[in-house]
C-alpha cells in the first residue's frame, strides 16, 4: 500500500513556479531521496506535504487520508512529520526539553514523555548533552537534535531537509548510519540532500527536480546515468556523448 | 527541594504574621506589592512564559471591577459573585483580542498595538456612556460589610490580597510542570518549530490570553472594593497597563517568582514616590524612576532580576 500519494501537486510565488504540478508515490518502508539543483522547489515540496505552505493544486494523500486543509500540528499528529534546513531549535530549552515538546504531542503525561525524550536523545547520540541548552550546540549536535525531535513525535514518515549539510566526513558518516537504522526500523524517509554520496547509498529510489519539474525518478545508479539529471546539474557540455 | 519548601512556608508564614507587627501604613505598601504582584503574575501567563506582549491588560481590570461595581450597585449582587461574572468578561473580552491577534497572525509590535487598542476603546465606551458611570465613573459607597466585599480593617485587605497573589503564583508554578507550560515556553522561542511538533500554536496561545484576562478580570473587584472609585481614565488607562507589564519584566518575565520579586522593588519605590515626592508637588516622578530602572535592566539584566540572582546562586554554590 503506498503512504504517500501526490497528484499534480503545483505552487506559484508570484511570477515563479516553484513546483509545477508534481506527482510523487512513496511505498511504506521506503527511502525515498528527493534531489535537485538549487531553487528546484525541493524545500517547498516539503512545506507543501507539512502543511506550511497551501498548495495552489493538486492533491496529497498520506495513510489514505487527504490533507488539503490541514494544519501543521494535524499534520504532525497524523504521523508525518519534518526537520528545517536551518535548524530551529528552542535555544533556550535543554536538548531533553526540546524533544520533550516533541514526544508532548503523543504522550501528555509529562513523566512518559520526558521517558520517551529521553529514549530518542540516546537514540540520535545527544545522550551526554542532554542537559546542555540547545543553543550551544555545535551544527553537527543541532542536525542531529533537529532530527530527535521530528523523531519525538513517533512518525510514519519523516521529512529530512538536508540533515547532512555543512557536516565534516565523519559526522555525514554517523549520519548516515543513524538516517539509515530509523528506516530500517519501518520509517519511511523522504530526503532531501545535496550530499550525492550520502543520498545515493541511502535511498531506495530518487526522484529529481528541476525547476519544479520531476525530470527524472529510478534507482540510484539510473538516475546518475540520466543524461538529463547531469544537463540539470552540470550543463549541457558535461553530457557523456555515450550518454546522449 | 524540601529546603525549598521549607523557605516557602516560613515565608508565607512571615507574610501571615506581617500586619500584626508592622503600622497600618506598611500593611498599606505590602497590600499594593501583593495586588500588583497579582496582576503581573497574571500578565505572565500570556506576556511572559507565551511571550505575546500584551500591553492593555488594564482593559482587563476595567472590566472585571466596572462588572463587579455595576452589579452590586444596580443588582445589588454581591461583588463576592460578581467578582466572578468580571472575571470571565473580561475572558471573553480576552478571547476576542487573542483571536484576533494570534488568527491573523499579528506579531510582536502589532500584537502590542491591537493590546493598547482595545484597551482604549474600552476607556473611551467607559467615559462616555453615562449608563456606566461616563467622565465621573463610579463611586462606592462605603458600608464596612464584608458581604460586599468591604472592611473596616485595613488587614483584612491585606489578606485578601496576600491570597490572591499567593492563589495566582501557585496557579502559575502548576502551569509550569504541565504540557501547557512546556508549549508556552516553546512557543515563545520558535512559533514554527512548535507547529512542525505537532503543537496547536493557536489553542495554546488563546488558553493563555483567556486563563490571564480571566484572572487580571477577577483582580478588578479588588481594585474597585480596595479603591472604592473607578474612574476611566485611571482604571482602563495606558499607566495602568504599563505598571502591570513592568513588575514581571524587571522581576524576570516567564519565571514563576519574576512578576513576585519584580512588585517587591518597585510596588514600594511608587508608593514612596506618591506618598513623599507627590507630596511636595512632584506629581508623577516614580515613572521617571520607572522608565530609569527599566533601561538598566534591558541593559544589564535582560532576563530579568529573578533569573540574575538564580545564575549568581548557582555560582556560590
Amino acid at each position: 500500500m503506498s503512504l504517500l500519494e501526490v497528484s499534480g501537486l503545483r505552487k506559484r510565488f508570484g511570477g515563479l513556479l516553484a513546483v509545477g504540478g508534481l506527482d510523487l508515490s512513496m511505498a511504506e518502508g521506503e527511502m525515498l531521496g528527493l534531489i535537485g539543483p538549487n531553487g528546484a522547489g525541493k524545500t517547498t515540496v516539503f512545506n507543501l506535504l507539512s502543511g506550511f505552505l497551501v498548495p495552489d493544486d493538486g492533491e496529497i494523500r498520506f495513510a489514505g487520508r487527504l490533507l488539503a486543509g490541514l494544519k501543521p500540528h494535524e499534520i504532525c499528529r497524523l504521523g508525518l512529520a519534518r526537520t528545517f534546513q536551518i535548524v530551529r531549535p528552542f535555544p533556550q530549552l535543554s536538548v531533553l526539553d526540546n524533544v520533550k515538546i516533541a514526544t508532548l504531542a503523543r504522550h501528555p503525561a509529562m513523566p512518559i514523555a520526558l521517558e520517551a525524550a529521553r529514549a530518542v536523545v540516546e537514540r540520535v547520540g545527544l545522550g551526554t548533552r542532554a542537559r546542555e541548552l540547545a543553543g550551544g550546540l555545535t551544527l553537527a549536535d543541532r542536525k542531529r537534535l533537529e532530527l530527535a525531535r521530528a523523531l519525538g513525535t513517533e512518525p510514519a514518515l519523516l521529512l529530512l531537509d538536508e540533515v547532512m549539510a555543512g557536516l565534516n566526513a565523519t559526522e555525514i558518516d554517523a549520519m548516515v548510519h543513524l538516517v539509515g537504522a530509523i528506516n530500517a526500523d519501518g520509517v519511511s524517509v523522504l530526503l532531501i540532500e545535496h550530499n550525492m554520496r550520502a543520498v545515493m547509498s541511502l535511498s531506495h529510489r530518487i526522484v529529481v527536480l528541476s525547476f519544479g519539474e520531476k525530470i527524472a525518478s529510478g534507482t540510484p545508479r539510473e538516475v546518475a546515468a540520466d543524461r538529463r539529471v547531469i544537463e540539470a546539474y552540470l550543463g549541457e557540455e558535461y553530457v557523456h556523448p555515450a550518454q546522449a | 527541594m524540601s529546603l525549598v519548601k521549607l523557605l516557602v512556608l516560613l515565608a508565607v508564614a512571615m507574610l501571615a504574621a506581617l500586619p500584626w507587627v508592622v503600622g497600618s501604613y506598611l500593611v498599606t505598601v505590602m497590600i499594593f506589592i501583593f495586588f500588583y504582584a497579582y496582576l503581573g503574575q497574571a500578565w505572565n501567563i500570556v506576556g511572559g512564559y507565551a511571550g505575546q506582549l500584551s500591553a492593555g491588560h488594564a482593559a482587563f481590570v476595567g472590566i472585571g471591577g466596572y462588572a463587579s461595581a455595576l452589579l452590586s450597585m444596580r443588582l445589588g449582587l454581591s461583588p463576592w459573585i460578581g467578582m466572578w461574572i468580571g472575571g470571565v468578561l473580561a475572558a471573553a473580552l480576552g478571547a476576542v483580542i487573542g483571536y484576533l491577534g494570534f488568527r491573523f497572525g499579528l506579531r510582536g509590535f502589532y500584537f502590542v498595538l491591537l493590546t493598547v487598542a482595545f484597551a482604549e476603546i474600552c476607556r473611551v465606551i467607559a467615559l462616555n456612556v453615562d449608563a456606566v458611570g461616563g467622565a465621573l465613573g463610579l463611586y462606592i459607597t462605603f458600608t464596612g460589610n464584608p458581604r460586599q466585599f468591604q472592611f473596616q480593617d485595613n488587614r483584612a485587605y491585606y489578606y485578601v490580597a496576600l491570597v490572591l497573589m499567593l492563589a495566582a503564583t501557585a496557579v502559575v508554578r502548576e502551569i509550569e510542570r504541565r504540557r501547557f507550560g512546556a508549549y508556552l515556553t516553546a512557543i515563545r522561542q520558535d512559533e514554527s518549530a512548535c507547529e512542525a511538533l505537532g503543537v496547536d500554536t493557536l489553542r495554546v496561545k488563546m488558553l493563555a490570553m483567556i486563563l490571564s484576562s480571566f484572572l487580571t478580570g477577577l483582580g478588578g473587584t479588588f481594585y474597585a472594593y480596595y479603591l472604592f472609585s473607578l474612574q476611566p481614565n485611571a482604571v482602563f488607562g495606558i499607566p495602568l497597563s504599563v505598571e502591570i507589564v513592568i513588575r514581571p519584566i524587571v522581576g524576570g518575565a516567564g519565571t514563576v517568582m519574576g512578576p513576585l520579586l519584580g512588585s517587591f522593588i518597585l510596588s514600594p519605590l511608587a508608593e514612596l514616590s506618591r506618598t513623599y515626592l507627590a507630596q511636595s508637588g512632584w506629581t508623577g516622578v516614580h515613572l521617571i524612576v520607572y522608565g530609569l530602572l527599566l533601561i538598566a535592566v534591558v541593559l544589564f539584566l535582560p532576563q530579568g532580576a529573578y533569573p540574575a540572582l538564580r545564575r549568581l546562586a548557582r555560582r556560590r554554590a
